[in-house]
């Protein structure tokens, strides 16, 4: 209809622009469409109604613990609640999240490309997704699934109760839409560059987005495998992980954690490339040590795959091997540091400005400092032991994947809100949503790493009483975290529509992608860029000039 | 623009060189991605025969290695022939490329009914794990997780063969048919490397699953 | 396109290369070799792969950057081998 008119009469639309969202509007140009642009914001819906059912178990959880007593839910209904909430928010927001919306919006516009190099695997990498989640949606509607997010066996191949094979299908599927994504980003970073755009030109984002796609394509895989294993001996009752068939429970360890551990640092690296691009843009500065950044990313990506066994220290694993994970694990704190020391040393003399993406960039790196560090604790042997599987590891992790991949997602849709959708969203509720999830954040979390250095398990309902101020504090905070949530959920939708026109480039920012129309045409340029400078040419001293002139 | 008229580039591309060696590349990658995936259960193979190789040793004597041996040969001609198939797509030459594409898929449907057989004569043995497992050895458990793996690998890489077999079919019918691989063989080239990877995962297992006990 | 390509011949060698390592290979495993046995299998499987990635698969006349996808396979799958058999080999020490 609209394509139709578009052709017939085309002077009066001749003065609103074309983009990538008005070129055509029907609902298949949206569901079949190869626009890497499109296929983000499909991402983008998506996992937006994940992240909100897996809110939603979070939010029970968090209700029930309010008292020692199981008073909201029973214990069953709690162990499936803790595996809703870890399966969604794992493989249907975390993983996803960066790489497939922000990355896809972003990685041909940042390399000067027009779309990635195989636009109909993303958009099929879009419906493996979507396939995976109907299985997992499935599974929770007809009854969930009660054994954690790492189906350890042999409790979940044989006694669990519940929907584990559609569980396990479910995340198999959506892991094939992982592994054509990473396919996709590293023949594009490698074949799609413009003229000029060296290695090490590249912005930092396209490097964090380049190590995440290496951990994708070599680790899903083995995740793959492995559930499909744990499957096939819970339906058919044949395997290799039961000892009763002759198996060893260790070996399923082994291989979910060769997956679950570099997935980690799929969920952190593309944070860390988010902040790289915030912390130049808003202190007006170019990024310290770009190579050593750059590399980092490299190291976390090869480091990570070479301690997944620190998950099995108590798990009657060797005492060698443990020790050489112990070892391995100490190394990944080096190149996460040296990230860390960059972006501090890039404030420094920098002219900083806290415009909401930079409140969330900072508030990555403390936090993510916190639970980097709490990491160490956790990958001592000894110390292991104490604080295993209590609310200790469940503080450090989430000071990573919140703290720090949700800080990152959220600081990336407000600083590139206005490249997706050419308008601005309202800055000073945008900055009351960041603060009160900062505040939220660490109320709710904080007091879990006392709780767990005390000895409270994790994923038990009820606790001993001398317990109980802490878990308030916890579930006080956690109300405060979820209205933060929900104020940019609401703001960013109201902007879309009412939002004030942002212009092509609102922060000033270097970057090709802010040098094309807001929202970007559907082949994002006019003509094929050439790169002749580094990233990020900002210069500090102007820009204080600058402001000096403006307030003189 | 080069003179001769070359596969119509996509959009996303600025000319035929860069979107062959995209496609090339992604192969590659998936490639990395496959071997990853049969990788976990080559490491179930290999912890549980380190942990009971007496075990996996007399297990492996009830394979069939004739069976095993002819289809290792049959699979090591057919990635022969592919290599030729994916030559003649080069060479523009269609008849023989339909013909070598026909024979190679010839081939992997062969290298699929030796198997059934094979799988046919196991099951008559009693050598399917499950309830009907049955097996002469000191340690039936563990060779029943011999068995096991055997049956998952040797079936993952049927299913890589029967997959492969297919798109060979689909792409002799396409070149006989519709000359659809003039001055653009890069799809054969890459159902070439796919194929190939298939035979180097057979390599792997060849001698792990028949040959790990035969000396004594 | 400008790229060397392997001839006929070389595609001939090769076949007959492979059929003789499987050979060599069934005949090998029928000796008593001890603990050999299963490393001389493993050898000659890598040599077939080997011939059939260089050769067949082309990887000997392309570009650095393949060879590395290549090697990357190869190398994390020894990164999986590696740690995990580092686990299993040493549970009995004491």
């Amino acid at each position: 209809m609209t394509t139709a008119t578009l052709q017939a009469e085309p002077q009066p639309v001749a003065r609103v622009a074309r983009t990538y969202l008005n070129e055509r509007t029907t609902i298949a140009s949206w569901l079949l469409t190869t626009d890497h642009k499109r296929i983000a914001l499909l991402y983008m819906v998506s996992i937006t109604l994940f992240f909100l059912i897996g809110g939603a178990a979070a939010t029970l959880m968090r209700l029930e613990l309010l008292t020692p007593q199981g008073d909201l839910v029973a214990s069953d209904t709690y162990n499936k609640l803790f595996t809703i909430h870890g399966v969604v928010m794992v493989w249907f927001f975390l993983i996803p999240s960066i790489p497939t919306v922000l990355g896809n919006f972003l990685l041909p516009m940042m390399i000067g490309a027009r779309d990635v190099a195989f636009p109909k695997i993303n958009l099929a990498s879009w419906y493996l997704f979507m396939g995976g989640g109907a299985f997992a949606v499935f599974s929770i509607l007809s009854g969930g699934v009660d054994t954690g997010w790492t189906f350890y066996t042999p409790y979940s191949s044989t006694y669990a109760n519940g929907h584990v094979i559609a569980m396990a299908t479910g995340i198999f599927i959506a892991g094939f839409g992982s592994i054509a994504t990473g396919l996709n980003f590293i023949v594009t970073t490698h074949k799609m560059r413009a003229p000029g755009m060296t290695w090490m030109k590249l912005p930092l984002f396209v490097w964090s987005l380049y190590t995440t796609s290496i951990i994708l394509v070599l680790a899903t895989p083995v995740l793959a495998i492995t559930l499909a294993l744990m499957a096939l001996e819970r339906a058919f009752g044949v395997g290799i992980f039961n000892p009763s068939l002759g198996g060893d429970p260790l070996l399923f360890q082994h291989l979910f954690w060769f997956y679950s551990h570099p997935a980690v640092y799929i969920m952190i690296l593309p944070g860390m490339g988010v902040v790289s691009e915030l912390i130049t843009c808003f202190a007006r500065k170019k990024i310290f040590g770009y190579q050593f950044v750059a590399a980092a990313s490299v190291a976390i990506a090869v480091l990570g795959f070479l301690v997944w066994g620190h998950h099995m220290f108590v798990s009657s694993q060797s005492i060698y091997a443990g020790m050489i994970f112990s070892v391995l694990s100490f190394m990944v704190a080096i190149p996460s540091a040296i990230k860390v020391f960059n972006w501090t040393a890039t404030l420094y003399k920098g002219s900083i400005s806290f415009h909401t993406p930079m409140l969330y960039a900072l508030g990555f790196i403390g936090l993510f400092t916190i639970g980097g560090l709490t990491g160490l604790f956790l990958a001592s042997l000894a110390v292991d032991v104490h604080v295993h599987d209590t609310y200790f590891v469940i503080a450090h992790f989430h000071y990573i994947m919140v703290g720090g991949m949700v800080m990152a997602y959220l600081g990336a849709l407000h600083f590139w809100w206005p490249k997706i959708t050419g308008r601005m969203y309202p800055e000073w509720l945008a900055k009351l949503a960041a603060l009160s999830i900062f505040a939220g954040f660490n109320l709710t979390f904080f007091p879990q790493f006392i709780l767990g250095y005390l000895g409270m398990p994790r994923r038990y309902h009820v606790y001993a009483p001398e317990f109980q101020v802490l878990n308030v504090l916890s579930t006080a905070g956690a109300s405060i975290l979820a209205l933060g949530y929900f104020l940019p959920l609401g703001y960013l939708l109201w902007s879309w529509k009412y939002g004030k026109i942002a212009g092509p480039n609102p922060w000033r920012a270097t970057g090709l992608e802010w040098t094309t129309p807001s929202p970007p045409p559907k082949d994002n340029f006019d003509t094929t860029p050439i790169v002749t400078e580094g990233p990020y040419e900002y210069d500090p001293r102007a820009t204080e000039a600058e402001l000096r002139a403006a307030h003189a | 623009m080069p003179e001769i008229a070359l596969a119509p580039v996509e959009h996303q591309f600025e000319n035929a060189e860069q979107q062959r060696e995209a496609a090339t590349m992604g192969m590659w990658v998936f490639l990395a991605t496959e071997a990853l995936f049969f990788g976990g259960m080559f490491l179930g193979y290999t912890a549980y025969r380190t942990y009971y190789p007496e075990a996996f040793a007399e297990a492996s004597r009830h394979t069939l290695v004739a069976f095993g041996s002819i289809n290792t040969a049959v699979l090591l001609i057919s990635s022969t022939v592919m290599a030729f198939a994916v030559r003649a797509a080069r060479m523009n030459r269609r008849g023989l490329l339909s013909i070598l594409l026909l024979v190679t898929a010839s081939l992997g449907t062969a290298f699929l009914v030796i198997k059934g057989f094979e799988y046919a004569r196991e099951i008559s043995e009693g050598l399917l794990p499950g309830p009907k497992f049955h097996i002469e050895t000191s340690d039936p458990v563990h060779a029943e997780m011999f068995f096991y793996l055997y049956w998952l690998m040797t079936g993952v890489h049927a299913l890589h063969v029967t997959i492969g077999v297919a798109l060979i079919g689909f792409f002799a019918l396409r070149a006989w048919l519709f000359d659809a691989f003039r001055d653009h063989d890069t799809p054969i080239d890459l159902l070439g490397l796919y194929w190939h990877f298939v035979d180097v995962v057979w390599v792997f297992l060849f001698p792990l699953i028949y040959l790990a006990g035969r000396h004594s | 396109m400008n790229e060397m390509h392997p001839t006929p011949r070389t595609y001939i060698i090769n076949c007959v290369a492979l059929l003789a390592l499987l050979g060599l290979t069934i005949a090998a495993a029928y000796l008593n070799l001890g603990p050999f046995n299963t490393v001389v299998a493993m050898l000659i499987s890598l040599a077939k792969g080997g011939l059939i990635a260089l050769f067949f698969m082309h990887l000997r006349y392309s570009k650095p950057l393949i060879w590395i996808f290549a090697g990357a396979g190869v190398f994390w799958l020894g990164i999986m081998l590696v740690l995990a058999l580092g686990d299993y080999l040493t549970r009995g020490w004491r």
